[in-house]
C-alpha cells in the first residue's frame, strides 16, 4: 500500500514539479488550487468571523453587567434592537445564538483545521499539494458562501436566528414562537448545509492526501502529531457532519413542507398545529450525534499544533508519542459514542443516562494521558519561550482547567442540578473555546514566517499571551460560581426577579475581564497585520525545527519544493539527541536533526 | 470585598504590565537583535513570568472561593439533593487536588527549564511505566466516580409505585408555568393540546372521570417529608423545570410526558431560618436597597425588600421572556397542605360553578 502511494506521490510530484505557467491575480488570489493560499484564504475570512462573534460577545456581557444602563453603542450596532440604548430580549437571544454559531463552526472549525490542515498537510508529509486542489478550492469558496449567507442574516427584517446555538425544534421551527425562526433561521439552516458540504469536501480531501500522497520514508509512525490529528479530526468530520445535515433538512422540512419530525401536539398564538407524533428528543439525539464530535473537532487540531510546538520550543521529543497517537484514536473513537450527555434531562430513558455517563468519563482517561505527556515533555528541556510556546502552555492549562469540570458534567447525577446553567458556559468555554483559540493562535504565531515570508513581533505576541491567560480565566473562573448558584444561561438579565441579585458584582468583574480580554486582541490584530507587510524576514528554519515544512524555500512556488519532493529517514521528534558516546548531539553543535537527514554512523537507531 | 477582589486583580495587572514593560526594556537593549526569535533574555523573562503566573493563579482562586462561596445554592432541600451535594463535594475536592498539582507541575517546570545558557534537554522519548502509571490512576479514580454516581443516579430516577408519591402535573407555555394536583383519587384526567379553549388552558379532557377532582394552580405547595412524582407537559417549545434548591431538573417537551421525582425535607419557613439562607437573604437586600436609593432619586418606586422562596425556574431557551418565566414554590407542613388544598376548586367546581 505504502510502496504503491509512495511512487504515485513521486509521479505527481514529476508532473507538477516543472511547471511554470504564469499566473494571474484571480488565479493567485481567487480561485487558487494552491493548499498555502487556500490556507490564508481560511485564516482571513476565520479571523474576520471571529472578530464578529468576539464583538457580539462583548455585547451581550454589557447588557448582563449592567443590565439597567442605557448603552448607546446598543443603538449603534443594533438599529431597531438597541432603539434608546435598551437590548430588545430578542437580539440579546440572537447574539448568544450567532455567536455560538460563529465561534464554534466558522472560527474554530472552519478558521483552525481549515487553515492548518490545509497549510501542513502537505508541507509535513511532503507533498506537492493536497490530492485534489480543485475540490479544495470549492470548499473554501463553498465555506465563503456560507460566512456570508450567515451574515447576511443579520440583516433580516425579524432579525437573525435566535433559538440558541443549538437550534433545538419546535423554538427554531415556529415563527410563532420566536420571531427569528422565520427567515433568520431559513438562511441560517441555508448557511450550516453548504457549510457542512464545504466541511464534508475539505475532510475527503484531507484524509485522502494524508493516506496517499506521504513522501517516501513518511510511515504513519513517522508523521508529525499535527498531521494524525487533522487526519482523525477529518475523519470524525466525515462521520458525524451528514447527521447533523440530515437533522437539518428534516427540520427544513418541518417548518417548510408540513412533516412532522420533531413536531407534535403544539398550541401556539391560540392554534392547534396539525403536526402530530414527531419529537424534539429525536432533533436533540442527531444535533448531539454531531455536536460531541464537533468539540473535539475543534480541539483535536489544536493539541496536534501543541504538540509539534511544545516539542519544538522545549528541544525534546514530545513525551510518548504512541500514546499520544493512542489517546488521539481513543478521543477520536469516544468522542462519537458520548453525544447523549448533552442529554441526561432532556426527558430521554434514564438508563440511557448511566450508559452515556460511563462513556463519557472514560473519555477523561485518554486526556489526562495527553495532559501528563505535554507537562513531561516540558521536564528537563531547554524552553525557548516564543509566544507560540508561551500559548501552547496555556492551552494545556485551560485543558486542564476546562477539562476537569468535565467530570461533573459528564456525571448524570451531578448534571441535574448544573444542566444548562452558567457552570456548561465555563466549563466548554475554558475546555474547546478558550483552549481551541491558544491552538490557534500558537498556531498562527509558529507558522506565520511559512505562511507570509515574515516574522510577528514577539513583544507584543508576549503581551497579548499575558493579557488573554489572565483575562480568560477572570471571565471564565467566576463563571463557575455564578453557575452553582443556579443562574440559568440564555437569560436575557438576572433581575426580573430578587433571588439572583447577588450575582450582579460577580457578573460585572466578568465583563470587565472580558473587555480587557478583547482589547488585548486587537494587539494580537495590529501585530498580525502590520507583520504582514513590515514584519523581518526570517531565516528558512526559525525555530530550528525538525519537520518537512522547513526544507522549503521562503518564497511560496506552486509544488513546495524547487527540486525532488524531500525523503524522510526519522520521525519528526529528534530533538537533543545524542551521538552513541554522548559527547555531542548527533549533528555535531546542532540539537535538531530534521526528517529529510539520513540515520548517521553515531547514532542508535531508535523505534518510537 | 469586591473593592479588595477587584483591587488584587488591579494589583496583580500593575504588576504584569510592570514586568511586560521590563521585557519591553530588556529587548531594547540589543537593537541589533531583530530575528523575533526568543532570546536567552526572553526565556528567563518568561520562564519567571510563569512563576507569577502560578502564584496568581492560586491566589485567584482562593479568592475566588473568599468571595464568591456566599452565593453559592443554600443546603439542599430536598432528600435526594444531599446525595448530589456529597457527591459533588466529593468531585470538586478532587478536581482541585488534581487541578493544583497539575499547574504547580506544568508551571515550575516552565520556570524551571527555561532556556538559559549551556542548558542541553534531555533525550527523554517514553517510558512505559509513567505511561502505564499515568494512565491505571485515572482508571481506578474515575471508576469510583462513575459507580458512585450511577448509585446515585439510579436512586433518583427510579420511581416506585409503592412509594404513593402525590402526582402533580407541571404544565409550560412560553411564558407562564402552570400546575395540576391530581386530587382526591390521585390520577391525573388525560389531556391534549386540542381540548384547550377558555378556562380550560392544560386542555384537560373533561369527559375522564379521573379530570374531574383534578386542581388547576398557579402557585405549588408541597407537603414536607411526601413524596412527589411531577409528570411534565408542554403546550409550544421545549422548556426545562429546574428547581434548584431540590437539585432537581428535568425537561418539558411538547408531545410527551416526562417526570421526576422527589422528596421535599425542609419547609419554605424553617428554610427562611437557616443561616446560610439568612446571610444570603440579608446580603440581597442590602444591594436593593443601595439600588433602590438611586432609583429613588431618579424618581422611580423602591425595590421590596426580598424574602427567600423556593423557585421553579424555565432552563431551556423558550423565547423572548425566557428569563422571567418562573412559579414559587412552598413546602409546608401536612397541615398547613391540606389546608391550602380544600381552599382550591377543583375542575368540575371552575366549570360548574
Amino acid at each position: 500500500m505504502s510502496t504503491e502511494a509512495n511512487v504515485h506521490a513521486v509521479d505527481h510530484n514529476d508532473d507538477h514539479g516543472h511547471h511554470h505557467h504564469k499566473q494571474t491575480f484571480i488565479d493567485k488570489y481567487i480561485f487558487s488550487t494552491d493548499h498555502k493560499m487556500i490556507s490564508k484564504q481560511y485564516l482571513i475570512t476565520g479571523l474576520f468571523m471571529g472578530i464578529i462573534g468576539i464583538a457580539m460577545s462583548l455585547l451581550f456581557r454589557m447588557q448582563l453587567a449592567w443590565p439597567d444602563t442605557h448603552f448607546t453603542i446598543y443603538e449603534i450596532f443594533l438599529g431597531k434592537w438597541g432603539a434608546d440604548g435598551v437590548m430588545d430580549p430578542n437580539v440579546y437571544l440572537a447574539l448568544v445564538t450567532i455567536h455560538g454559531t460563529i465561534m464554534v463552526f466558522f472560527v474554530l472549525t472552519a478558521g483552525l483545521s481549515g487553515t492548518f490542515s490545509n497549510l501542513l498537510i502537505p508541507l509535513q508529509i511532503g507533498a506537492r499539494d493536497m490530492a485534489s486542489g480543485f475540490l479544495n478550492m470549492i470548499s473554501y469558496w463553498m465555506f465563503f458562501l456560507s460566512s456570508i449567507i450567515m451574515l447576511i442574516s443579520l440583516f433580516v427584517e425579524a432579525g437573525p436566528a435566535n433559538a440558541g446555538w443549538t437550534i433545538y425544534p419546535p423554538l427554531s421551527a415556529l415563527p410563532q414562537a420566536i420571531p427569528g425562526s422565520g427567515a433568520g433561521m431559513t438562511l441560517w439552516l441555508t448557511s450550516m448545509a453548504i457549510f457542512i458540504a464545504s466541511s464534508l469536501l475539505g475532510s475527503l480531501n484531507y484524509i485522502v492526501t494524508v493516506i496517499n500522497l506521504r513522501t517516501k520514508g513518511m510511515s504513519m509512525t513517522r508523521l508529525p502529531l499535527t498531521i494524525w490529528a487533522f487526519f482523525l479530526t477529518a475523519i470524525i468530520g466525515v462521520v458525524s457532519f451528514p447527521v447533523l445535515l440530515s437533522a437539518a433538512l428534516m427540520l427544513i422540512m418541518d417548518r417548510s413542507f408540513g412533516t412532522s419530525f420533531f413536531l407534535s401536539d403544539i398550541y401556539i398564538a391560540g392554534e392547534v398545529l396539525h403536526n402530530q407524533g414527531g419529537s424534539p428528543v429525536l432533533f436533540e439525539h442527531l444535533f448531539w450525534f454531531l455536536g460531541h464530535p464537533e468539540v473535539y473537532i475543534v480541539i483535536l487540531p489544536a493539541l496536534g499544533i501543541t504538540s509539534e510546538i511544545i516539542a519544538t520550543n522545549s528541544r525534546k521529543p514530545i513525551f510518548g508519542y504512541r500514546a499520544m497517537i493512542a489517546s488521539i484514536l481513543a478521543i477520536a473513537f469516544l468522542s462519537t459514542i458520548v453525544w447523549a450527555h448533552h442529554m441526561f434531562v432532556s426527558g430521554m430513558n434514564p438508563f440511557l443516562g448511566s450508559v452515556f455517563t460511563f462513556t463519557t468519563l472514560l473519555i477523561a482517561i485518554p486526556s489526562a494521558v495527553k495532559a501528563f505527556n505535554y507537562i513531561t515533555t516540558l521536564w528537563k528541556g531547554n524552553l525557548q519561550f516564543n509566544p507560540a510556546m508561551l500559548f501552547s502552555i496555556g492551552l494545556v492549562s485551560t485543558f486542564i482547567s476546562g477539562g476537569l469540570t468535565g467530570i461533573i458534567l459528564g456525571d448524570s447525577a451531578l448534571d441535574i442540578n448544573v444542566h444548562d446553567t452558567y457552570f456548561v458556559v465555563a466549563h466548554f468555554h475554558l475546555v474547546m473555546g478558550i483552549s481551541a483559540l491558544y491552538g490557534f493562535f500558537a498556531g498562527i504565531y509558529h507558522w506565520f514566517p511559512k505562511m507570509f515570508g515574515r516574522m510577528m513581533n514577539k513583544n507584543l505576541g508576549y503581551i497579548h499571551f499575558w493579557v488573554t491567560v489572565i483575562g480568560a480565566y477572570g471571565i471564565f473562573f467566576p463563571m463557575h460560581f455564578i453557575g452553582m448558584a443556579g443562574l440559568p444561561r440564555r437569560y436575557y438579565t438576572n433581575t426580573a426577579f430578587p433571588y439572583f441579585d447577588d450575582l450582579a458584582n460577580i457578573n460585572v468583574v466578568i465583563t470587565i475581564f472580558a473587555i480587557i480580554t478583547a482589547a488585548a486582541q486587537l494587539v494580537f490584530l495590529y501585530n498580525f497585520i502590520s507583520s504582514i507587510f513590515y514584519g523581518n524576514r526570517p531565516v528558512k528554519n526559525p525555530w530550528r525545527s525538525n519537520t518537512l515544512e522547513w526544507t522549503t524555500e521562503l518564497k511560496h512556488i506552486h509544488g513546495n519544493w524547487d527540486g525532488d519532493i524531500p525523503h524522510v529517514y526519522r520521525w519528526s521528534y529528534d530533538y537533543s539527541k545524542l551521538n552513541k558516546n554522548e559527547t555531542d548531539y548527533v549533528l555535531a553543535g546542532q540539537d535538531f536533526i530534521p526528517q529529510n537527514i539520513p540515520i548517521q554512523d553515531n547514532e542508535e537507531e531508535m523505534n518510537h | 470585598m469586591t473593592v479588595f477582589l477587584v483591587l488584587i486583580v488591579l494589583f496583580l495587572f500593575a504588576i504584569t504590565i510592570w514586568q511586560m514593560k521590563k521585557i519591553f526594556i530588556l529587548s531594547k537593549v540589543k537593537p541589533q537583535d531583530n530575528s523575533q526569535i526568543a532570546t536567552e533574555n526572553d526565556n528567563n523573562n518568561q520562564g519567571k513570568l510563569m512563576l507569577v503566573f502560578l502564584v496568581f493563579f492560586y491566589i485567584f482562586l482562593i479568592v475566588g472561593f473568599w468571595n464568591w462561596s456566599s452565593v453559592l445554592l443554600p443546603e439542599s432541600g430536598s432528600e435526594h439533593g444531599k446525595d448530589i451535594d456529597q457527591l459533588m463535594l466529593i468531585s470538586m475536592i478532587l478536581i482541585f487536588t488534581v487541578l493544583i498539582l497539575t499547574h504547580f507541575l506544568l508551571l515550575y517546570f516552565a520556570f524551571k527549564y527555561r532556556g538559559i545558557k549551556n542548558r542541553k534537554a534531555i533525550f527523554f522519548a517514553d517510558n512505559d511505566q509513567l505511561e502505564f502509571v499515568w494512565t491505571i490512576i485515572p482508571v481506578i479514580v474515575l471508576s469510583g466516580l462513575i459507580i458512585y454516581g450511577l448509585f446515585t443516579w439510579t436512586d433518583i430516577m427510579n420511581i416506585h409505585e409503592d412509594d404513593d408519591p402525590i402526582i402533580i402535573e407541571l404544565y409550560a407555555k412560553q411564558f407562564i408555568w402552570e400546575a395540576r394536583y391530581a386530587g382526591t383519587d390521585n390520577t391525573l384526567g388525560q389531556a391534549n393540546v386540542r381540548f384547550i379553549e377558555g378556562v380550560n388552558t392544560m386542555g384537560v379532557d373533561l369527559s375522564d372521570t379521573y379530570a374531574q377532582d383534578d386542581v388547576p394552580v398557579r402557585e405549588l405547595h408541597l407537603p414536607v417529608g411526601r413524596k412527589v412524582l411531577f409528570k411534565m407537559r408542554s403546550q409550544d417549545v421545549l422548556h426545562s423545570a429546574y428547581m434548584p434548591h431540590f437539585r432537581a431538573q428535568m425537561n418539558v417537551v411538547p408531545g410527551m410526558i416526562t417526570q421526576f421525582a422527589l422528596t421535599p425535607d425542609i419547609t419554605t419557613a424553617d428554610a427562611r431560618l437557616s443561616d446560610e439562607i439568612i446571610k444570603k437573604v440579608a446580603n440581597i437586600n442590602t444591594l436593593r436597597e443601595e439600588k433602590s436609593k438611586g432609583l429613588v432619586a431618579k424618581g422611580f418606586e423602591a425595590l421590596d425588600p426580598y424574602e427567600f422562596d423556593y423557585l421553579l425556574l424555565c432552563n431551556k431557551i423558550c423565547g423572548a421572556s425566557h428569563y422571567n418565566m418562573q412559579m414559587k414554590i412552598i413546602v409546608e407542613t401536612q397541615e398547613e397542605f391540606d389546608a391550602w388544598i380544600a381552599e382550591q376548586k377543583t375542575f368540575s367546581q371552575t366549570l360548574n360553578p
